[in-house]
């Protein structure tokens, strides 16, 4: 172990640590995005949902100086934005790739825009934020502690949501209907329920949940700011983690770990490498690069297993 | 017996077209009903009405007596109206249990889905109406006839009593048919329930029905007592003049080997096996026909064939020369002609107009080509208004969109192209899938005029009556091996039945 630096210890615990605070956007949006995947809408517009919810909640904490009100101001927005989304895509029946594109770059659009025109160059900063909860008795178990306390209340509540979610999409009848309304709509309306109406569902709750990761984004990581294009793509790799996760909720979960863990990497490595070595800003690049490989390889791996698994009963009935 | 149902004076009109002209219909309480008619004659339409798909536009509807006022499945299933639809309204990915339930599902603590429960009641159902199926398994993973259990399960589970079923077995195996009926008749006598059977099939009608309304053009054209009608008769009915079946002449004695197969292995898309050591020959002047249930390899052999699969190992030679490996241009200049299995995706160009659809494979011909670029528009419509008429295809004219047109015509489309090339070899998939029965008499005797004419035909159908109809040699396809050949007229629909589930004697060959 090297004297001159922290101990390995330190920097694993820092570095789990920022794994679950960057993996709980991502997988709060990946919530949300998985729903709408269930039913059957293709939603890239993910990113722009979350941008949108950064926005609003940092515009309304620093307004009226809640941040509980920012969240929920958040949320209110999701829902709009979720209609929205559902009109064009279910109501209307445009294409869902044009539209969420459409979706990403009206987001970055006018977020920029009003945060400038209402709050000025600096944009916004609101006083009213979550604080980092240190957890009694867990903060002081060594190691441990260092991983899980200390975090905003976001990481924990997503821990709730997604066994709820896991619940609501597996276990409860409007769970089958969302699901039977993207595979098989004709069968749900025979069926006697509406495949469209699930539809709309499915995408405003989707829109919550992307208000909830903006939320995040804004009042619960960084301290009630709000920066241009903060998502940071974000959207896009929740997406990668509903299509990765077949959209089960605690799949979903991991996906989001795994871009956690390789961001936190790569955030380590910022601070070891010197910035003004060329390419030192590749380093934040990898998160993705290395999300996006690590998925293509488990996914092509299944679908080899697929394959070996046919082929083997094919023989077991010749 | 009482009325179960009366149309009285429907109608159903969509935009341009009358599809239910003045319909006054009673069915019975506890009897079978078959309703039959071509494509486009309104039995579905009909149906779609009964079962609140559909809204009439004029006209009333009683089902028990009491006059229906809302028009909705679900009201239709309040009403003990089930339907068994042609395209199965099944999720794939849920289980059996799971998809019979769907809608109407039992709770636990008000809120989780009981599937616990679900499995008990679906087993509930197999136990009192004898239609055995695993509640558990993922409805993907079972076969299409217990899918069709599963249909009819669904049904039961909603309390119905009136059972809509459009083309049950368009897609079962003769076994499968026989299972089917006997379910059918067992629920009409030990549960009283009323069944209307929709089909095309006539000797269907005869064995299942106890009534048979025939329609034509949206006209309820009369209705008989199953007893008092042949299938002949039927037939005229549905059609509005006598049809000939049964009267197609083979002439002609076979010559030499024109298609020629040797130990073929071919995989399918996933890269499994489909086909696994097939050898065949046709000669001139015959019509070999495969039976085989769809996946078992015959789409396969066909695309081997005709260039448009690589085969794995093996040989094809048509007409003495080898057509292994080779494109489906070079293998169509060798003398085949090929009228594919699925029209819409391999057999027309959609967006394409009739008069360019026809002339697909000749544009390079000198008559319809000035300086090898440039085609001769008035002799490429004078050539195509030829073979519309000779085709007898209906429609705008030969500048029509060919997805515009029915099933029907566009299938016409694709056959008078592949006939008019005269070659001697001519490979047919599912020649009149989804085509009603007055084509499909034009369309066998157009073949069997090819056959008596010395062509060599490979015929691959889904359709077994079809098979027989045209075959001179028949082979069962079963898991991608030939299971058995046969004599068209030395072999019964049952026992080849058999063969198609590798359970005939043999099987194991």
């Amino acid at each position: 172990m090297n004297n001159s630096g922290p101990s390995f210890w330190t920097v694993a615990s820092s570095t789990l640590h920022m794994m679950l605070s960057s993996a709980t956007p991502v997988a709060l949006a990946a919530l949300g995005g998985l729903l709408t995947e269930h039913a059957g809408i293709m939603n890239i517009g993910m990113d722009g949902m979350i941008l949108m919810g950064a926005f609003v909640a940092a515009a309304v904490a620093a307004a009226i100086g809640s941040a509980i009100l920012g969240v929920l101001g958040a949320i209110l927005f999701g829902i709009v934005v979720g209609l929205f989304f559902a009109l064009f895509t279910v109501k209307l029946k445009s294409d869902e790739f044009i539209i969420g594109c459409a979706l990403n770059t009206l987001a970055l659009g006018l977020t920029g825009y009003f945060a400038r025109a209402w709050f000025g160059v600096k944009g916004i900063s609101s006083e009213a934020y979550f604080s980092k909860l240190a957890i009694p008795l867990v903060k002081d178990v060594p190691f441990v502690g260092n991983v899980f306390s200390g975090h905003s209340v976001f990481v924990y509540l997503t821990w709730l949501l997604v066994v709820v979610m896991w619940l609501f999409v597996y276990r409860t009848p409007t769970g089958f209907w969302i699901r039977a309304a993207g595979e098989s709509p004709e069968t749900l309306r025979t069926a006697g329920k509406n495949p469209e109406r699930m539809k709309w569902i499915a995408s405003i709750l989707c829109g919550v949940f992307c208000g909830l990761a903006g939320a995040y984004l804004s009042l619960g990581n960084l301290n009630g700011t709000f920066v241009e294009g903060m998502s940071d793509s974000r959207g896009y790799i929740a997406f990668a983690c509903v299509i990765f996760s077949a959209a089960n909720p605690a799949k979903a979960y991991l996906a989001a770990l795994m871009f956690g863990f390789f961001d936190a990497l790569g955030g380590q490595l910022q601070g070891v490498i010197r910035s003004d070595l060329p390419f030192a800003y590749l380093t934040k690049a990898i998160p993705y690069v290395i999300t996006v490989v690590m998925m293509v390889y488990v996914v092509v791996r299944a679908q080899r297993k697929r394959t070996r698994m046919a082929k083997q009963q094919f023989k077991n009935l010749g | 017996m009482t009325d179960e149902i009366r149309f009285e004076h429907i109608s159903m009109e969509f935009p341009g077209v009358l599809a239910n002209d003045d319909i006054s219909l009673s069915i019975r309480n506890g009897e079978v009903f078959a309703l039959v008619g071509e494509n486009g004659a309104g039995k579905s339409t009909l149906m779609n009405i009964l079962y609140g798909i559909n809204t009439p536009t004029a006209g009333s509807l009683y089902v028990r007596g009491e006059k229906v006022t809302e028009f909705s499945p679900k009201a239709a299933i309040d009403r003990g109206i089930g339907m068994v639809h042609q395209h199965f309204m099944l999720v794939p990915s849920f289980t059996v249990a799971q998809n019979i339930v769907l809608g109407r599902e039992p709770k636990a603590a008000n809120v989780l889905f009981d599937n616990k429960k679900a499995e008990q009641l679906t087993r509930e159902l197999v136990a009192e109406y004898g239609l055995e199926v695993d509640p558990s398994a993922e409805v993907r993973d079972i076969s299409v006839g217990l899918q069709q259990r599963v249909e009819i399960l669904k049904t039961l589970y909603r309390g119905a009593d009136i059972l809509i079923l459009d083309e049950p077995t368009a897609v079962l195996t003769p076994q499968e048919t026989d299972e089917l009926f006997e379910v059918i008749r067992r629920i009409v006598r030990e549960k009283q329930m009323t069944v209307i059977i929709i089909t095309h099939k006539l000797y269907e009608v005869m064995a299942i029905s106890d009534r048979v309304g025939v329609m034509r053009q949206g006209r309820l054209i009369g209705v008989k007592n199953t007893c008092d009608v042949t299938e002949r008769e039927l037939a005229s009915m549905m059609v509005g003049r006598p049809v000939l079946f049964d009267q197609l002449e083979k002439t002609g004695e076979p010559g030499d080997v024109a298609i020629e197969v040797d130990d073929l292995y071919v995989s399918d898309n996933r890269g499994l096996p489909a086909v696994r050591g097939v050898s065949l020959s046709v000669k001139q002047g015959e019509v070999l026909g495969i039976a085989a249930i769809e996946g078992n390899g015959q789409s396969e052999l066909l695309e081997a064939i005709t260039g448009m699969r690589k085969a794995n190992r093996g040989t094809v030679k048509i007409c003495g020369r080898d057509a292994t490996g080779k494109t489906p241009g070079e293998i169509r200049a060798m003398g085949l002609s090929h009228v594919p299995e699925d029209r819409l995706s391999t057999g027309v160009d959609r967006a394409a107009s009739v008069a360019d659809n026809l002339l697909t494979g000749r544009h390079k011909e000198k008559r319809f080509n000035l300086f090898g670029f440039h085609q001769r528009r008035s002799s490429v419509e004078r050539y195509a208004e030829e073979l519309y008429e000779k085709f007898d295809i209906r429609g705008a004219g030969i500048r029509t969109e060919v997805g515009s047109m029915s099933g029907g015509n566009m299938q016409k489309v694709v056959v008078a192209r592949e006939f008019s090339f005269d070659t001697p070899v001519l490979i047919i998939s599912q020649p009149t899938r989804g085509v009603d029965v007055g084509a499909m008499e034009f369309f066998h005797t157009r073949i069997i005029e090819k056959r008596n004419a010395g062509a060599a035909i490979l015929l691959s159908s889904a359709d077994l009556d079809e098979v027989f109809r045209l075959s001179d040699r028949i082979i069962t396809l079963y898991e991608g091996r030939i299971t058995g050949e046969f004599r068209a007229d030395a072999i019964t629909k049952e026992q080849i039945g058999l063969y198609m589930t590798g359970t005939g004697e043999g099987a194991k060959a």
